[in-house]
C-alpha cells in the first residue's frame, strides 16, 4: 500500500486531495472495475436495454438541525442530486439509520418527517431500509445512510463523462457559493455572529430536467465538499484543458462573504448543497443562463467561468484589477462533519 | 461589503500605481513582514502593478511559521499526558514536529481540539473540570492580549484547569535583529494589527538608530499600494519615519487596555524562532506570579532535542534572503497536503501563499 499515513485522519474526509488519495490508492485499487473507475457521481449500468444511474451517501452532519434544513433533508438532496447531475430521472431511494442509544424520538420523527417530505417535493420514493441501534457513545447521535436509483434518459450519458469539452465552452452556476457550509458552522461553533445565513439544501431534480430538456448540456456537477474549487479542478484534469474563473461573475451572499473575510476562506472552498455546476457551449451559454434564471432555485444563476486552452489541468481566477492566482483543491480539512 | 469594497477599487489601486512608477527612482527593497500582507500582495497580483525598482521581500510575521520545532514537540508531549486536552488554533495542528505531527497524534487517541478564540478555550475547562486544558498561545501582539486576558479570566473565576503554553512573539526585536543581520533592507511594511495594540512608538528606534522608514499597513490592497508609495516616498525624499497608513484602525499611542493586560500577564523573555534562532528579549513568558496557569511551570515533560526538516528552507525564507521557488523541496515533497516545513502550512505561510498563488 503506498499511503503515507498510518492512521486514518479527518482530513482523509474532507472532499480534497487527501480523500482522493484514499479513494484511489485503497478503495478503487482494490475493487477495481471498469464502472467504479469512472469515478462519477453516480455509477451507471447498464441492466438489458435499460440504462440506470446507482448511487450512495452517508451523512454525519453535526449538527442535526441547522439554518435551512436537517439531516433527514440533506440524506434526500444528497443522493436526488448526485443522481441529477449524472443526468438520470431520480426514482427510489433506500434510507438506513444508525442510532445512538438515548437519542431524542421526536427529533428522530421531525427528522424522519423531513426526508418525507423533501422526497415527496422531489418525486422519490423511500422503498427500503434499515435500521441499527448503537451504545451510547458508539456513534454521535444519528448518521443516515441514502442510496438512490434513477433512470438515465438516453441522450444523456455522456454528462456524466465530460466528453467533447473545448477550449470556450462555459460553466455557470445556478446561484449563491458557499452558503451551506458557512450556515452548518456557524450554527456549531460558538462564533455567536448574528446572521441571517441559511443552507440552500435542495433537490436539483427538476431545474435540471428543465434544462435538460433544452439540451446541450456538456458536464454537470454538484459541488458539495471541497466546494466549487474542487469541482472545477477534477474537472480540468479529467479534461486536459485549462479553466479561468471571472472573480467579479461569482455570486456571493454578503453574509458568507462577510464570514469568508474573518475566518480567512476562500468561498471557492466552501459546500453547497443546492447547486449545480454546468459545462455549456460558448453558444448556448445564454439560453441556459436565462433557463436558469427563471426556476426559483435558479434566480441567481451566472456564468462564472469558462474552459481555455492555457494551463491545462488548471484553475486561474482572475480577479477585477487584473490579478491572477492558482485555484487549487481543498487540501486537508477545512470544515468537518458538513453533510 | 463595507470597509473592504472600498479598499478593492480597481481605479484606485491602478492610480497609486501609476503615482509610484512616477515617484520611484532608486532601487529598493521592502519587507513587508505580516503573512497576511504577503497574501494580499499575491492574492491581488500586486507585484505586477509596481515599478520594476521596487522588490518586496516577505519577513517573518506568520506566528505558525516562527513557532519553534521545540514549541511543536512541547505541544505534542503535552497531547500524550493522559486527562490532557490540547485547544488550539486551527493551523497548528498540521505543523510537522521532529517526528509527527498534532493531527496525527489526535488519529492516535489524543484529544485535540480546535478553537477560534482562546475564551472557546476557558469555556472547554469549565465544561470538564475532572480534564486539564492546554490552550497554545501562538501569535504576536495581536493575539497576546485575548490570551493574557483568558488567564486573568481563569485567575479571577478560579479555573484551575486552564493552561497556556505561551510562544507568544513581539515583533520590533525580530525586525532590528534581520537589519542586523545585515539583510538588506530599505523600509517596512508594518502590519497593522500589531500597532492597533501597541500603537506606533515600538518603531521609532528603527527610525533614529537603523534610519530606515516604517509603514503601517492595513491589509487590503489600497491599502498595501498607498503603504508602498509612502515609503517609496519617504526613502526618495531621504526623511524615514514612522508613518501610519492604516488610520481607521491604528491610533498613535495604541489600545492601552490591551497594553496593560499584556503587562500584568507577560513579561519578555528569549525566545526561539523557527529558522532564525534565538532572538534576546523578543518573546512573552508568563510572570512568575501566574504560574499556576503556564503549562511549562506546571507539566514536566522531556522533549528531545528538536532538528529542522532536511532541505528546507524556510529560515531563509523567514529572513527574506530566499523566496519559496529557491526551495528544492517547494511544491514537490512540500505541498500544503503533505507540509514538510511549517511556512508550507499556515494559509499566512509564505510558502503556503506562493504555492496557492503561483501561475
Amino acid at each position: 500500500m503506498s499511503l503515507k499515513e498510518d492512521k486514518i485522519m479527518l482530513s482523509h474526509g474532507s472532499g480534497g486531495r487527501m480523500m482522493h488519495q484514499l479513494i484511489g490508492e485503497l478503495f478503487v485499487k482494490h475493487f477495481k472495475n471498469p464502472i467504479l473507475e469512472e469515478q462519477t457521481d453516480a455509477a451507471i449500468l447498464a441492466i438489458g436495454s435499460a440504462e440506470i444511474a446507482f448511487t450512495t451517501d452517508s451523512f454525519v452532519i453535526d449538527p442535526l438541525f441547522f439554518p435551512g434544513g436537517n439531516i433527514g433533508k440533506l440524506a434526500v438532496c444528497g443522493t436526488v442530486n448526485d443522481l441529477a447531475v449524472s443526468g438520470a430521472e431520480p426514482l427510489y431511494l433506500s434510507v438506513s439509520f444508525i442510532l445512538e442509544e438515548g437519542f431524542s424520538m421526536k427529533e428522530l420523527e421531525m427528522i424522519v418527517e423531513s426526508l418525507a417530505t423533501e422526497a415527496k417535493k422531489a418525486g422519490v420514493q423511500i422503498v427500503t431500509g434499515d435500521t441499527k441501534v448503537v451504545n451510547k457513545g458508539k456513534c454521535d447521535k444519528l448518521f443516515i445512510n441514502t442510496a438512490g436509483i434513477g433512470k438515465l434518459k438516453q441522450g444523456n450519458r455522456q454528462i456524466a463523462r465530460a466528453q467533447n469539452i473545448v477550449p470556450g465552452d462555459l460553466i455557470l452556476i445556478n446561484g449563491t457559493i458557499g452558503d451551506h457550509g458557512i450556515a452548518v458552522m456557524n450554527a456549531r461553533e460558538s462564533f455567536q455572529f448574528k446572521t441571517t445565513i441559511e443552507s440552500d439544501c435542495t433537490c436539483l431534480n427538476q431545474l435540471i430536467a428543465e434544462v435538460l430538456e433544452a439540451g446541450s448540456v456538456k458536464f454537470m456537477r454538484d459541488p458539495t465538499r471541497g466546494g466549487v474549487a474542487t469541482v472545477l479542478n477534477e474537472l480540468a484534469d479529467k479534461i486536459h484543458l485549462g479553466i479561468e474563473i471571472e472573480e467579479s461573475a461569482l455570486p456571493v451572499n454578503n453574509g458568507v462573504k462577510a464570514m469568508c473575510e474573518v475566518l480567512g476562506f476562500d468561498p471557492l472552498h466552501v459546500a453547497n448543497e443546492g447547486k449545480v455546476i454546468l459545462l455549456v457551449g460558448a453558444a448556448d451559454g445564454d439560453k441556459i443562463l436565462e433557463i436558469l434564471k427563471n426556476n426559483p432555485l435558479g434566480s441567481q444563476s451566472a456564468i462564472i467561468a469558462r474552459v481555455v486552452a492555457d494551463h491545462p489541468g488548471k484553475v486561474v481566477l482572475k480577479n477585477e484589477t487584473g490579478g491572477r492566482r492558482i485555484v487549487d483543491s481543498l487540501s486537508g480539512d477545512q470544515l468537518p462533519r458538513i453533510c | 461589503m463595507k470597509y473592504i469594497d472600498e479598499y478593492r477599487k480597481k481605479e484606485l489601486i491602478l492610480s497609486l500605481s501609476e503615482k509610484l512608477k512616477r515617484v520611484s527612482q532608486k532601487e529598493i527593497v521592502l519587507m513587508e513582514v505580516c503573512g497576511g500582507h504577503t497574501m494580499a500582495i499575491h492574492r491581488f497580483g500586486l507585484t505586477s502593478l509596481l515599478p520594476s525598482t521596487i522588490l518586496l521581500i516577505s519577513g517573518p510575521g506568520c506566528p505558525v511559521c516562527v513557532s519553534s520545532q521545540q514549541f511543536i514537540d512541547k505541544a505534542m508531549a503535552y497531547s500524550k499526558i493522559p486527562g490532557v486536552i490540547i485547544t488550539t488554533y486551527g493551523d497548528l495542528i498540521r505543523v510537522p514536529g521532529s517526528s509527527t505531527s498534532l493531527e496525527k497524534e489526535r488519529a492516535n487517541g489524543s484529544d485535540v481540539r480546535i478553537v477560534y478564540s482562546v475564551l472557546e478555550a476557558l469555556d472547554i475547562a469549565k465544561e470538564n473540570p475532572d480534564k486539564r486544558i492546554v490552550f497554545l498561545g501562538i501569535g504576536f501582539e495581536t493575539t497576546a492580549p485575548l490570551t493574557a486576558a483568558a488567564i486573568l479570566s481563569a485567575r479571577r473565576e478560579k479555573i484551575p484547569n486552564f493552561f497556556v503554553l505561551s510562544a507568544h512573539k513581539i515583533m520590533p526585536p525580530v525586525m532590528k535583529a534581520l537589519v542586523a543581520e545585515g539583510v538588506k533592507i530599505d523600509g517596512f511594511i508594518a502590519p497593522g494589527h500589531v500597532s492597533a495594540i501597541t500603537g506606533t512608538a515600538i518603531y521609532n528606534d528603527l527610525v533614529t538608530k537603523c534610519g530606515l522608514g516604517v509603514v503601517i499597513s492595513g491589509f487590503e490592497p489600497v491599502d498595501m499600494m498607498q503603504s508602498v508609495l509612502m515609503l517609496a516616498e519617504q526613502i526618495e525624499y531621504g526623511k524615514p519615519a514612522v508613518e501610519v497608513q492604516y488610520q481607521r484602525v491604528v491610533q498613535r499611542e495604541g489600545n492601552l487596555i490591551a497594553q496593560n493586560i499584556l503587562e500584568e500577564v507577560f513579561e519578555f523573555r528569549d525566545d526561539t524562532w523557527r529558522g532564525l534562532g534565538m532572538i534576546p528579549q523578543s518573546g512573552l513568558g508568563i510572570r512568575e506570579r501566574l504560574s499556576a496557569f503556564d503549562a511549562e511551570r506546571q507539566f514536566s515533560v522531556v522533549v528531545p532535542e528538536s532538528t529542522e526538516p532536511k532541505g528546507c528552507i524556510c529560515g531563509q525564507i523567514l529572513r527574506g534572503l530566499k523566496t519559496p521557488i529557491d526551495c528544492p523541496l517547494f511544491a514537490k515533497k512540500c505541498t500544503p497536503s503533505g507540509p514538510v516545513g511549517a511556512c508550507m502550512v499556515s494559509g499566512e505561510g509564505t510558502c503556503a501563499t506562493y504555492y496557492k498563488y503561483r501561475s
